[in-house]
């Protein structure tokens, strides 16, 4: 299969998954249960993550910026870097390994335990049964993980900045709120938002597409990951070049 | 009635299936014998649509459903019952959510019916009271009960059963053998066994096919050493 029919492919999958009268109480448990694994289940490890992203971003951009500007930068710069880039690419990238390998792992598994052939001989559509309540919880679940990653990052900076770098929070607070651009923050929301479509495709395009046993649904693990990642990376630029060039 | 004319499968080059046409009567069970390997399980799947065939016609009271649109597929599916024989029971549900799963998908039955036609299906198959366990719980004959009671939820005009006995122990497998010809005599249920265990084709059969080497061939009477 070349490039172009991978894509293809890709994009039908998509499409079977996404593109359907939807019909959300018959969904309901389902999307409810995905955002519970992938929302609620990612916040301890994006809380702990966000928390070492806000206090080493701090301590570089102190080591580069104090001195030479007023110290309310501090405060601009770390909540502009995070909104705009650190929080969505991190926890996107983090919700990936997480999630879309679970996803192709879960899918996979039910594919060469023949549970996929059960449902469609059960004549229920396996791409809504299976794939569209994992892209609308992730939708769901990722901008508001974003959204804590940014807050833990931008405030964990701000504490550290205020005990070991002489800069009360009151000053970073000053700083933040004054160099704030809604297009900062919704311009991160709309990369969240997208990096959550390659995260829920990507794990459920490859668990569909396991053929074999144990070790495919490993390989198929992989490429999910890896395909999540490549995406969000992807995405990352055309926004930043569309919003923010 | 189903009809199956020249159906033809083939996987790089080898014919697993070539030109395989055969009827289901109704209330008949019609047995497809052969050794493992043989393409039992690619002639139920490919009747039903769930891999794609090279060629033929699979008709379903009359209407062709290899050139159907699938949403005449989909209705096709929902008048046949399929027992896998790895049960393929969802591992993340409960008993009674498998079985629950085709008719709060297909019906409009209140929840309180629904738990009532679980139950009445748990006692048909012999497992009463056995709703909230995992099929992780559940013994390799359990499941396949547990699957062919899934398999009745919509109440099927036919059942296509893929090797129920394989891999049982002698009582469970004539357990399993003895619900067969039950819900055939008492419900009516017409079907497919692909199996290759002669003891059950004997029982359970009243035409018995004979399928080696991509062929379909009508057997008279089983003797032993067929395979040979």
């Amino acid at each position: 299969m070349n490039l172009f029919s991978k894509i293809t492919d890709y994009t039908e999958f998509f499409i079977k998954s996404f593109f359907f009268p939807w019909n959300f109480r018959r969904h309901k448990n389902r999307i409810l249960e995905q955002i519970d694994s992938v929302g609620v289940g990612s916040l301890p490890i994006i809380v702990v993550i966000s928390a070492f992203l806000g206090l080493v971003t701090t301590v570089q951009l102190s080591y580069q910026l104090l001195g030479l500007l007023p110290r309310y930068f501090l405060g601009a710069t770390v909540a502009r870097m995070v909104l705009i880039e650190l929080g969505p690419i991190l926890t996107g990238l983090i919700v990936s390994g997480r999630c879309a390998s679970a996803m192709a792992a879960e899918i996979g598994t039910m594919r060469v335990t023949e549970q996929i052939d059960a449902l469609e001989s059960m004549a229920i559509n396996p791409y809504q049964f299976l794939g569209f309540p994992r892209i609308i919880g992730t939708i769901i679940s990722l901008p508001i993980l974003t959204i804590f990653s940014e807050f833990v990052a931008i405030y964990t900076g701000g504490l550290y900045a205020h005990l070991f770098l002489n800069v009360p929070l009151g000053v970073y607070n000053y700083g933040l709120v004054r160099n704030f651009f809604h297009r900062d923050l919704f311009g991160g929301l709309l990369k969240a938002f997208l990096f959550s479509f390659a995260i829920s495709v990507s794990g459920c395009y490859f668990g569909f597409k396991v053929k074999g046993g144990a070790r495919e649904v490993g390989i198929a693990t992989t490429y999910a990951v890896v395909t999540a990642c490549v995406l969000i990376l992807i995405l990352d630029f055309i926004v930043a070049l569309v919003v923010f060039g | 009635m189903i009809e199956i004319k020249n159906l033809t499968k083939q996987f790089d080059g080898h014919y697993v299936l070539d030109k395989v046409s055969f009827n289901v009567e109704d209330a008949k069970l019609v047995v497809v014998l052969g050794p493992s390997g043989t393409g039992k399980t690619v002639l139920l799947k490919s009747i039903l649509r769930l891999i794609p065939v090279d060629e033929g016609e699979v008709y379903f009271d009359g209407r062709n459903i290899l050139e159907a649109e699938m949403e005449e597929v989909y209705k096709m599916r929902r008048s046949v019952g399929f027992v896998f024989q790895s049960s393929a029971l969802f591992d993340s549900m409960t008993v009674y959510e498998n079985i629950a799963l085709p008719l709060i998908e297909h019906t409009t039955i209140s929840e309180k019916e629904i738990k009532e036609r679980v139950k009445s299906l748990l006692e048909v198959v012999g497992l009463p009271g056995r709703e909230k366990l995992y099929p992780r719980a559940l013994s390799g004959g359990m499941k396949r009960l547990v699957s062919i009671a899934r398999a009745l939820a919509l109440e099927p005009k036919y059942l296509f059963y893929d090797e129920p006995t394989t891999g049982l122990d002698p009582i469970m497998r004539d357990r399993i053998v003895d619900l067969i010809v039950n819900l055939k005599k008492n419900y009516k249920k017409s079907g497919i066994v692909v199996t290759h265990d002669l003891d059950t084709a004997r029982v359970v059969g009243d035409v018995i096919y004979m399928l080696k080497d991509g062929k379909i061939k009508k057997l008279e009477r089983i003797e032993k050493g067929i395979y040979g």
